[in-house]
């Protein structure tokens, strides 16, 4: 039996909120792409957002218990495209990433952090103990784990990783222990050096290695991975206080500043306080979640919707830490901001779903 | 129980707020180190990015001969270059751009994706020394192929076929080694330098200085603005004092052989012509040379790459017997000295034979004029032994055998005088006065060089004027680039003046009948001067191996003309050339060049005298002398410092009033 759902129990504030940040993003795209071959991509962005925000309120319509019921199907299909993907995707830049269906193209890898989020709290919405057990902890890793690989074969590392705090945050409200938490804390570091350090490990190709080591160091190589991070870190800085001329953004000196390095284009512009500003709008946007999560009505509702704050948060993480030169390059965008359909669509959509929660709130 | 409905622990949530509050904080201080603690540094980096300095290059000097012809020049040389910055589809265009530059599509499109990880920023150079219509393709297809671009550098055009490869030498980009040699401490890495010859040693006035022009650029490389320009400062033309037609000759007559000619102005030590054989083609390293080429150039046993005339260090043979003659005419000896040349004599043990003991002749007797036209050997066994190494090596040394002669050119070898500190100094051995015997010939432990060579007979024919050899002349050079005092030094050998008219009377007697080498005289020229065969092993030797080619014997031959206080100098080395004449009639070729050259050009006004008189030479008829034959021919003196006098006749140069 459903009660009726209101519209005004849509969050109006935190959309306010994003169309703010979308807005932004749209400004810095016009004026970074001035005048390169790119101009006229916020207009693009601007389209992108309204048909982003009718999904939103397209999926806000079904009730997220009835998806959560019908997950296993999504799963299985999402899995299975990525299969589709692996054996008769499209190469692009040295990578298979999408499918041709028809006339135009689709990343899977996009819909299935959508699916992946909803299974999760499936799962742990299903769970009888309050503490997670070994047997559970795997079983939760294998769900994200095994899209995750095939993602990583694509191969795709960048999105790969975006399915990980999906998992930590499942497995970290979900009940995990102390022990269990250590014990992977651990296996990630023998994991990860061993990646680095160990020759004969072949699970990064070395351009992704090289990527990833040289923002320790840039000036080891400035002409080619380092040189992203120097520029960017050059644009950011010479923003200071208020904002500067955009000379690096309007220069070309910025590689990509409508896509992965549009925060630093917009930190050149409006300098420190403008950056400021817009990490406010996005932490604010980061409570307001978490708010609809404390008042989900159920806990599979608190799941979906920190699965959404954990993939934001580590967009915004891995995105402005690149940035600033904390984070190796890696090619994933700033949500709301960045020039993207995927990158919006799936932002709408799980916003969608954070409101399809909260406007079932007083639901039973 | 625990049910669907169970919150999630509330601690957890607020656990995770507080993680991404702390995720907040970290970049929140990121963007403070870079935009509030770092801005001055990135402000700097940002002003960096967008000036650049754009250099203008600079022309390198023309080389000219002394008389002001061109031989070395500049040409514009064109590179294409293909930009990145724009949205074309590079690929689609290779085709068409292959096409349009003679290249091959699939290496073009290689090269696009070998570059592909560079910024986008940086052009690809597709190719250098682009044609006259590979120019005409990039420019008419502006607008459909607006990624290709040309770049303008100048490149060095020398004479074809290695006409005076080794005097001029070449340039190149300035080596590390070099780099690390105080004299090229302010170049940078990719400047083209002068790496041999006189492109090396002239380098600072040719090579002129670089402009710049500040520019600001975006990251394609496209000028948005100008700021600033210093103007390129072109390199100095150098006036060489060689003369192209007497290099000619010189080239002509060394045509495919192995070995040197050098002519030289004894007076002030000019270098008139130097050649070098084998040679090579330095327009070769002006575009890249492939190693293989290199290596086949440097393996090369006939040594293209060395300048013989001032690097070949070789047993003089007979030449050095002038040199003996003054060290034994100083000494007291040689004038005095008769020897019975029976073809071979005995030393210390050991019999050593004279030339014509092969020829199964003998000199007789001998003295030193005889010695030094027939070249007799017993005889210069006889004064060396007389001299001993020691005052040998004294006079050499003092004609300048042994060391460098200073010549304006780079890396120049000493050559070898033997004395006993050499011999000590060297191998630890005490010299045997047997050895002696053979340098009294030219062979044994002494070397020369053709440039050393050249200066020592010429110091002699000057009767003891020595100078230094030089290519060009210091008074055409601007202040600060050379030493002119380097250059202008002139030695006094103290040379008995009776000794000097003997040596070389007795000099010119070599090219007339009787002497070694008459079928190299040049009828209406007075030429001095003396050939040499240097033995490369023992004559014996030679004879058990049939006279084989590979141990042919050096020719030399040092001439001049007149036969004292000359015009000109001349010195030949013909490797394998077996006999001094052969090496003579080159020389001659040379000097002949010289003579009619200098016959065709108007006569040389004499200045107004300084002291009011003029040396006339004349040739009259006096019948009234009483004399058998009327015709008088003499010299007298005018005087022009009283009045000026009414002559009957004008002489060239002369007033009449």
């Amino acid at each position: 039996m459903s009660r009726y759902v209101s519209y005004r129990d849509f969050d109006w504030v935190l959309l306010g909120f994003v169309l703010l940040i979308c807005g932004m993003g749209v400004m810095e795209i016009h004026s970074a792409t001035l005048h390169t071959k790119f101009a006229g991509a916020h207009v693009k962005q601007v389209y992108w957002v309204l048909a982003g925000v009718g999904a939103m309120f397209l999926i806000s319509l079904v009730n997220y218990q009835a998806l959560l019921e019908q997950i296993h199907w999504f799963y299985i299909g999402g899995v299975g495209s990525l299969m589709a993907v692996l054996l008769f995707g499209t190469r692009a830049l040295g990578a298979k990433r999408w499918i041709r269906i028809g006339g135009t193209h689709f990343q899977p890898s996009e819909w299935v952090k959508l699916i992946l989020i909803v299974a999760v709290a499936k799962y742990f919405a299903d769970m009888r103990q309050r503490e997670l057990s070994w047997g559970d902890f795997l079983k939760a890793g294998a769900i994200v784990g095994v899209p995750m690989l095939m993602v990583l074969a694509q191969p795709d590392l960048g999105t790969a990783l975006t399915y990980v705090p999906i998992a930590v945050m499942g497995v970290f409200l979900g009940g995990l222990q102390w022990k269990q938490g250590l014990a992977v804390g651990l296996l990630g570091v023998v994991g990860v050096s061993a990646v680095f350090l160990v020759p004969r490990v072949h699970v990064l190709k070395s351009y992704q290695k090289q990527r990833l080591t040289s923002f320790i160091d840039p000036e080891l190589d400035p002409q080619g991975s380092g040189y992203q991070v120097e520029q960017s870190k050059i644009a950011v800085g010479s923003g200071g206080l208020w904002g500067g001329k955009g000379s690096q953004t309007h220069g070309n000196f910025l590689p990509v500043p409508q896509t992965d390095f549009i925060f630093a284009a917009f930190s050149e512009e409006h300098g420190f306080v403008g950056a400021l500003g817009v990490l406010l709008l996005y932490f604010i946007v980061l409570m307001r979640l978490t708010q609809n999560a404390q008042t989900a009505p159920d806990r599979a509702g608190t799941f979906v919707v920190m699965g959404v704050v954990a993939v934001l948060s580590f967009h915004i993480l891995v995105n402005v830490g690149m940035v600033v030169g904390f984070m190796p390059v890696t090619g994933i965008p700033l949500p709301l901001m960045s020039y993207g359909g995927s990158s919006v669509l799936f932002m709408f959509l799980a916003l969608g779903m954070v409101m399809n929660v909260r406007m079932r709130r007083f639901v039973n | 129980m625990f049910g669907r409905d169970e919150k999630v622990s509330a601690i957890r949530l607020t656990a995770a707020q507080y993680i991404i509050l702390g995720i907040f904080l970290i970049l929140a201080y990121g963007l403070w180190r870079l935009q509030v603690m770092q801005a001055d540094y990135y402000s700097l980096a940002a002003e960096k990015n967008r000036i650049r300095n754009v250099p203008v290059l600079a022309p390198r000097g023309k080389i000219l001969d002394r008389y002001g012809r061109t031989i070395v020049d500049n040409y514009p040389s064109f590179s294409a270059l293909l930009l990145r910055d724009s949205t074309r589809d590079l690929g689609a265009d290779a085709d068409l751009i292959a096409q349009g530059l003679h290249l091959d599509p699939n290496e073009v499109r290689a090269r696009i994706r070998r570059f592909a990880s560079m910024p986008q920023y940086q052009p690809i150079f597709l190719k250098e020394d682009i044609t006259p219509d590979e120019l005409q393709f990039i420019e008419a297809h502006r607008n459909e192929l607006p990624e290709l671009d040309t770049i303008m550098a100048h490149r060095r055009l020398y004479p074809r076929n290695g006409f005076m490869a080794h005097l001029i030498g070449y340039v190149g980009e300035v080596t590390d080694d070099m780099l690390n040699q105080p004299q090229f401490e302010l170049y940078n890495p990719g400047d083209v330098v002068g790496i041999s010859g006189v492109e090396r040693q002239y380098n600072n006035l040719l090579m002129g200085t670089n402009g710049s022009r500040q520019a600001l650029v975006d990251s394609h490389g496209r000028e948005v603005g100008r700021l600033g320009e210093t103007e390129a400062i072109p390199g100095k033309p150098l006036k060489l004092t060689i003369d192209i037609d007497l290099q000619i000759a010189a080239e002509e007559a060394l045509a495919g052989k192995n070995g040197a000619i050098v002519a030289m102005d004894p007076h002030t030590g000019e270098i008139l012509a130097m050649v070098s054989g084998p040679t090579y083609d330095p327009n070769d390293f002006a575009v890249r040379v492939s190693r293989d080429e290199w290596n086949k150039l440097v393996t090369d046993p006939d040594k293209p790459l060395l300048n013989k005339a001032i690097q070949a260090q070789l047993a003089p043979g007979s030449t050095f017997k002038i040199i003996m003659s003054v060290a034994g005419w100083q000494e007291g000896i040689a004038q005095n000295l008769h020897v019975h040349c029976g073809g071979s004599a005995d030393f210390y043990g050991r019999n050593y034979k004279c030339w014509v003991y092969f020829l199964h002749q003998s000199h007789g007797e001998v003295d030193l004029e005889k010695a030094i036209y027939q070249s007799c050997d017993v005889f210069f066994y006889t004064l060396a032994d007389r001299l001993g190494i020691g005052r040998i090596s004294k006079y050499a040394t003092m004609l300048g055998l042994g060391q460098k002669t200073g010549i304006d050119l780079p890396n120049e070898l000493s050559g070898v005088v033997p004395s006993e500190e050499w011999k000590i100094r060297n191998f630890k051995q005490k010299w045997f006065a047997g050895e002696t015997i053979s340098v009294g010939i030219g062979q044994g432990a002494v070397t020369v060089t053709p440039v050393q060579l050249l200066r020592a007979i010429s110091a002699i024919s000057m009767g003891g004027k020595m100078v230094v050899p030089h290519v060009i002349n210091p008074t055409d050079v601007p202040p600060g680039f050379v030493e002119a005092a380097r250059y202008t030094e002139v030695k006094s050998i103290p040379i008995n003046p009776e000794g000097w008219n003997y040596i070389t009377d007795a000099m010119t007697r070599v090219l007339l009948p009787g002497g070694t080498a008459p079928s190299a005289q040049v009828p209406g020229i007075d030429i001095a001067g003396k050939t040499g065969s240097a033995q490369v092993v023992s004559l014996a030797l030679r004879a058990k191996v049939k006279n084989s080619s590979e141990f042919a014997q050096n020719g030399w031959f040092v001439g001049f003309t007149p036969r004292r206080n000359p015009d000109i100098v001349v010195c030949v080395l013909f490797q394998g050339g077996e006999h001094g004449k052969l090496a003579a009639r080159l020389a001659t070729q040379v000097i002949k060049a010289y003579v009619d050259k200098q016959r065709l050009n108007p006569p040389k006004m004499v200045e107004k005298p300084k002291n009011g008189t003029v040396d006339v030479g004349g040739l009259w008829s006096d019948p009234d002398s009483g004399k058998q034959d009327p015709l008088e021919a003499g010299r007298f003196v005018l005087d022009l410092s009283s009045k000026p006098m009414v002559l009957a006749t004008g002489a060239p140069g002369m007033t009449t009033h």
